[in-house]
C-alpha cells in the first residue's frame, strides 16, 4: 500500500513538470493550432537561466525562479513575433517545420554555448527527506507540487477572470470573429506565448533542482511527452493538460516500479495510440464532425 | 416498388431531432422537389441519404436493398450521387481531374498494369478521358479541362460539381441548392440544364432548393420539410395551395 | 499514344545521362570518397522522401513516424545479410524488410488512418517510437549497441546500387500517382467527404499510401544499414523522421521534383557545412527557418517538372505561331 502511496507522490512530481510544459502546448494549439516544437526547448532555457542566476548572481531559489519565467516569457514572444507570426496564414505544416527549425536553433546554440554535456544544478535549497514510515518525500518534491498548484490556480484566474483571459478563449474559438469584435489578436497571442513559455521554464528550473543535471538536450523527450500529455488529455484544454501530463507522469513511475522502466515510454505511446482510437479529441475534449 | 423508398427515417443530434419520421419516395425517372425553410432538415436528409450521417431510426431502400449504415462510397457506387451546398470540388485538381476522379470505380486499370504502365492502362486512360470530355463537353465545360478547379467561376463551379456527380453515372441524383448564388439569367439556364440531364441520363433527380420558380418549375412532385418533418407532398399546383406551406413560408399570412 | 513514348524516352536519356554523369565525375576522380558518400545519403534521402510525399503531399495524411519504418527495413537486412553475407543474402534482407514494413504499416494504418490531421502524426509518432522501443529490446537486434559489421553490398559500387533504387522507386511512385489509383489518393487530400461521395473508398486509399510509403522506407533502410555497415536504434528515432519531413515541406508538399531537389539541395548544403562542423546545425536550422519564412510552400510548391508539358507547350507555342484555328470555343 505505500509502495503505491510513495509511486503516486513520485508520478505526481514528475507529472507536475509535464503538466506544466503541456500547459504551454495546449494554449498555442488551442490558439493558433501550432504544435509549437520549440516549446520543449523553453523548458530547457528556463533551467539554464535558473542555472545561471543561482550560480553566477547568488541568487537564492525564489527569484531565480521568477526571473527564469520572465527571460523565458519574453523569448516565447520574440519567437512567436519573429518565426510564427509572418507565418500566420500559411499551412499548417510549415509553420511546424518552423517550429522545428527554432528547436534546432535553439538547441544547436546552446550547445555551442555551453557544449553538449551535462553540467550540475546548484542546490540552491538543501535537499531533505521526510519520512512517514516507510513513505518518502523530499522536500523538492513538495516544492514542485505545491509551486504547480499556485501557477496552475495563477492560470485559471487569468484565463477565467481577466479581461486578457477572456480574449485569449475568444481567439482561440475563431480568430476572425474575435478580431471584428475588436480583441488585439496579435497582442493576444503574444501574451499566450509569454505564460506558455512562462510555465515552461517553471518546469524546467523545477526539474533541474529535482533531477540536478542540465543539458541543452534536455527538452527533446520531457517536450514530446508533454504534448502527448496535452493530447491525451484533450488538447487546447487547460484543465486536460493537467490530467494528461499528471496520467502519464504517475504511468512512467508506477510502470518503472513494476520493473519495466525500459518500455515506459512504449506504454507512454501505446496508451496515446489506444486513447485516439477510442476518442480522438482526448480524455477530456468533445468529439466534433465536420459540417456537411 | 419504387426506386427508393424511406421509411419512418429519424435523425437526432443530442437531443434534437434534425430529421424526424420521414417518409419519402421516388420513381424511376422522377425530378423532385425538397423545400422548406433554413434549417429545416434538407441537407440532413441528404447526408442521411448518402450515408454521410447513419440514420438513428427508420430505413432507406433502395431497389430493395437496404442503404442504412452502408458506407458513403458504398452508396455511391449502388448509384445515389451528390452535389454539395457548400462547394466541394477537388479544388487543386484539374477539371478534367475532378470528373475523372469520379469515375475512378467504373474503370479498373490495377495496381501492376499502371505501375508498369502495360499498355491496357493507356487504353484505360483514354477511354475514361473520351468519357469525360463529352461530359464537360455537355456542361460547356471542355474548354477549362486543364485549369485548376479553384480557378473557375461560381456558376462553373456548380456545373462543374453537377457534372461530377453524373461521371458516377448514378441512377439517382441528389442536387443541394444547385441555383444558390446564382442571378435569374443563370438560374434559368440552370432549370433547362437540370430538365435536360434528367431526360439525356435518364436518371431519378431529387433537388433541394430555394428558388421557388425553379422548383415549381421543373419538378412533378415536391415534398416539403419543415422542423425536420414532412408537412407536405404533391405536385407543385397542390403544394402552392396547401395552406401548411403557405403558413411555414410565410408565417401565417395567406 | 506518340506523344507518351516520346516523353517516355526522354526520361529514360535523363536517367542514362546523369548515371554517365556520376560515373564519369568518379572515374576522372572529382567526386571523391568523401562526395561520393554525400551522393549515396542523397540517395537514400530521395527515397524516404518520395515514400513520405506519397502519405503526405498525396493522400494528405500527416505521418510523423517514417524513421520506423526505416528502421524495419535497416534490420532486416542487417540481420539476413549479415547472417548470409551474398548477393542473396542482401536482396532477402531486402525483402523481409518489405514484406515486415508492408505488414506492419497495413495493421497500423487500418486503425489510426481514421484519425486526423495533429492527431494522425501523434499517433504515427507513437508508432514509430515504439517500433523503435521494441528493436531496443529485442535479442535479435542486439538491443541498444545496435548491429555491426554488415558487410557492404560490393557486386556493384553502392552508389549504382542507391542509383537504380531511387529509379525504381521513383518510377513506382510517381506512375502510381498518375494513374487511377493516384487520382483517388489525391482526391481524399483535397476533399475527403466529396471523395467518399464519389465512390472513392478513402480508407482502403490512404493504406495504399501509407503502405507503399512504408515500404519504400524500408528499401531505404536497407540500402542505409548496409552502406554504413552499423545500425543502432537511435538512427531511426524521432529526429530522423523529422529529417524526411524537412526534405518534403522543404521541396514542396506533393511534388516530387521538389523532393528531388530539396533532398540535393540539403544534402550539398550539409557537406559544404562539414567544414564549419559547429555551426553546421546552427546555419542548416536558420536556413530551413527562413526559408520557410519566404517561400512557405517549399521550393516548388506543387510543380511537377514534366516532359509531356514540356512537349505541349512547345506544340501549343508552334501552333500560336500559326494561324489561329477553331479550337478556342466563343
Amino acid at each position: 500500500m505505500t509502495g503505491i502511496l510513495q509511486q503516486l507522490i513520485n508520478g505526481i512530481s514528475l507529472g507536475s513538470i509535464y503538466a506544466l510544459i503541456a500547459l504551454g502546448y495546449t494554449m498555442v494549439y488551442g490558439i493558433i493550432k501550432l504544435i509549437n516544437f520549440a516549446h520543449g526547448d523553453i523548458y530547457m532555457i528556463g533551467a539554464f537561466l535558473g542555472y545561471y542566476f543561482i550560480n553566477e548572481y547568488q541568487l537564492s531559489f525564489l527569484p531565480a525562479l521568477l526571473l527564469a519565467m520572465i527571460i523565458s516569457a519574453f523569448l516565447g514572444v520574440v519567437i512567436e513575433f519573429l518565426a510564427y507570426r509572418p507565418l500566420r496564414n500559411s499551412a499548417r505544416i510549415t509553420v511546424l517545420i518552423t517550429a522545428i527549425g527554432v528547436s534546432f536553433l535553439i538547441e544547436n546554440v546552446m550547445i555551442k554555448l555551453f557544449t553538449a554535456n551535462s553540467r550540475a544544478f546548484p542546490q540552491a535549497i538543501e535537499q531533505q527527506k521526510f519520512t512517514f514510515g516507510s513513505l518518502q518525500v523530499s522536500n523538492y518534491q513538495l516544492i514542485i507540487i505545491v509551486t504547480t498548484l499556485i501557477l496552475m490556480t495563477l492560470l485559471q484566474f487569468i484565463v477565467q477572470k481577466t479581461k486578457m483571459g477572456k480574449a485569449m478563449r475568444a481567439v482561440s474559438v475563431d480568430t476572425d470573429a474575435a478580431m471584428l469584435m475588436g480583441i488585439n489578436v496579435n497582442l493576444t497571442i503574444s501574451f499566450t506565448f509569454a505564460i506558455g513559455s512562462a510555465l515552461a521554464a517553471a518546469g524546467g528550473v523545477l526539474i533541474g533542482l529535482y533531477y540536478n543535471s542540465i543539458d541543452p538536450m534536455m527538452g527533446v523527450v520531457p517536450g514530446l511527452k508533454a504534448f502527448i500529455a496535452a493530447v491525451l488529455g484533450g488538447i487546447g484544454l487547460i484543465p486536460g493538460a493537467v490530467v494528461g501530463g499528471l496520467f502519464i507522469g504517475i504511468m512512467e513511475t508506477v510502470v518503472s516500479a513494476l520493473g519495466f522502466s525500459v518500455f515506459k515510454d512504449a506504454f507512454v505511446y501505446g496508451i496515446l495510440i489506444i486513447i485516439l482510437l477510442i476518442k480522438p479529441s482526448g480524455l477530456l475534449g468533445k468529439n466534433v464532425k465536420e459540417k456537411v | 416498388m419504387a426506386l427508393l423508398e424511406i421509411k419512418s427515417l429519424t435523425k437526432n443530434f443530442g437531443g434534437l431531432a434534425a430529421v424526424s419520421n420521414v417518409d419519402l419516395y421516388l420513381e424511376e425517372q422522377e425530378l423532385v422537389g425538397l423545400i422548406g425553410p433554413n434549417g429545416a432538415g434538407k441537407t440532413t436528409l441528404f447526408n442521411l441519404l448518402t450515408g454521410v450521417y447513419e440514420p438513428s431510426e427508420g430505413e432507406v431502400n433502395f431497389q430493395g436493398e437496404r442503404l442504412n449504415g452502408k458506407k458513403p462510397f458504398v452508396i455511391a457506387n449502388k448509384g445515389l450521387s451528390r452535389t454539395f451546398q457548400n462547394i466541394r470540388l477537388f479544388r487543386e485538381l484539374t477539371v478534367l481531374d475532378n470528373v475523372l476522379i469520379a469515375m475512378n470505380n467504373r474503370y479498373k486499370e490495377g495496381l501492376f498494369t499502371s505501375i508498369l504502365r502495360l499498355p491496357k492502362f493507356y487504353k484505360v486512360e483514354a477511354s475514361m478521358k473520351e468519357e469525360a470530355l463529352s461530359l464537360l463537353q455537355i456542361f460547356e465545360l471542355d474548354g477549362k479541362n486543364e485549369e485548376l478547379a479553384k480557378n473557375l467561376s461560381y456558376g462553373e463551379q456548380r456545373r462543374l460539381e453537377i457534372v461530377r456527380a453524373l461521371a458516377t453515372k448514378p441512377k439517382i441524383l441528389f442536387l443541394d441548392e444547385p441555383a444558390a448564388g446564382m442571378n435569374p439569367q443563370e438560374t434559368a439556364d440552370l432549370t433547362a440544364l437540370i430538365r435536360k440531364i434528367q431526360k439525356e441520363f435518364a436518371i431519378t433527380v431529387l433537388l433541394i432548393e430555394h428558388d421557388m420558380s425553379l422548383v415549381m418549375d421543373v419538378c412533378e412532385r415536391i415534398y416539403v420539410l419543415e422542423y425536420g418533418q414532412l408537412i407536405a407532398h404533391g405536385t407543385p399546383d397542390e403544394i402552392k395551395v396547401n395552406p401548411k406551406v403557405i403558413q411555414a413560408y410565410l408565417g401565417g399570412e395567406v | 499514344m506518340k506523344l507518351v513514348n516520346r516523353h517516355t524516352f526522354a526520361w529514360l536519356i535523363v536517367i542514362v545521362i546523369s548515371f554517365l554523369a556520376i560515373e564519369g565525375l568518379v572515374s576522372v576522380g572529382i567526386l571523391d570518397v568523401f562526395y561520393e558518400m554525400a551522393l549515396v545519403q542523397i540517395g537514400i534521402n530521395i527515397i524516404l522522401g518520395i515514400g513520405l510525399n506519397l502519405i503526405i503531399g498525396v493522400s494528405g495524411q500527416f505521418s510523423l513516424g517514417h524513421a520506423g519504418f526505416m528502421a524495419i527495413g535497416a534490420y532486416s537486412v542487417g540481420i539476413v545479410y549479415l547472417d548470409n553475407p551474398t548477393v542473396t543474402g542482401f536482396f532477402l534482407g531486402v525483402l523481409l524488410g518489405l514484406v515486415l514494413s508492408g505488414v506492419v504499416a497495413l495493421l497500423i494504418g487500418i486503425p489510426t488512418l481514421r484519425l486526423k490531421g495533429d492527431y494522425l502524426a501523434i499517433a504515427t509518432l507513437g508508432v514509430s517510437e515504439i517500433i523503435r522501443i521494441a528493436i531496443t529490446n529485442m535479442k535479435i537486434t542486439n538491443g541498444a549497441a545496435g548491429i555491426s559489421g554488415i558487410p557492404l553490398f560490393d557486386a556493384i559500387p553502392m552508389r549504382q546500387l542507391v542509383f537504380i533504387f531511387v529509379v525504381i522507386v521513383t518510377i513506382i511512385v510517381v506512375n502510381y500517382v498518375r494513374s487511377s489509383d493516384g487520382r483517388a489518393t489525391l482526391s481524399i487530400r483535397e476533399n475527403e467527404i466529396a471523395a467518399e461521395s464519389m465512390g472513392i473508398n478513402t480508407t482502403k486509399y490512404k493504406v495504399m499510401a501509407f503502405v507503399i510509403g512504408a515500404m519504400t522506407a524500408s528499401i531505404a533502410g536497407g540500402l542505409y544499414a548496409s552502406y554504413f555497415n552499423t545500425i543502432v536504434p537511435t538512427n531511426f528515432n524521432f529526429m530522423k523522421s523529422v529529417d524526411i519531413l524537412i526534405i518534403v515541406v522543404f521541396g514542396g508538399i506533393g511534388s516530387f521534383t521538389g523532393t528531388f531537389v530539396a533532398a540535393l539541395v540539403l544534402g550539398i548544403l550539409n557537406t559544404l557545412l562539414q567544414d564549419v562542423s559547429d555551426l553546421r546545425m546552427i546555419i542548416y536550422s536558420l536556413a530551413l527557418i527562413i526559408i520557410m519564412i519566404f517561400k512557405p510552400s517549399g521550393l516548388l510548391g506543387t510543380k511537377e517538372f514534366s516532359f509531356s508539358k514540356l512537349f505541349s507547350k512547345k506544340i501549343k507555342k508552334a501552333k500560336k505561331g500559326g494561324s489561329t484555328d477553331g479550337s478556342v470555343r466563343n
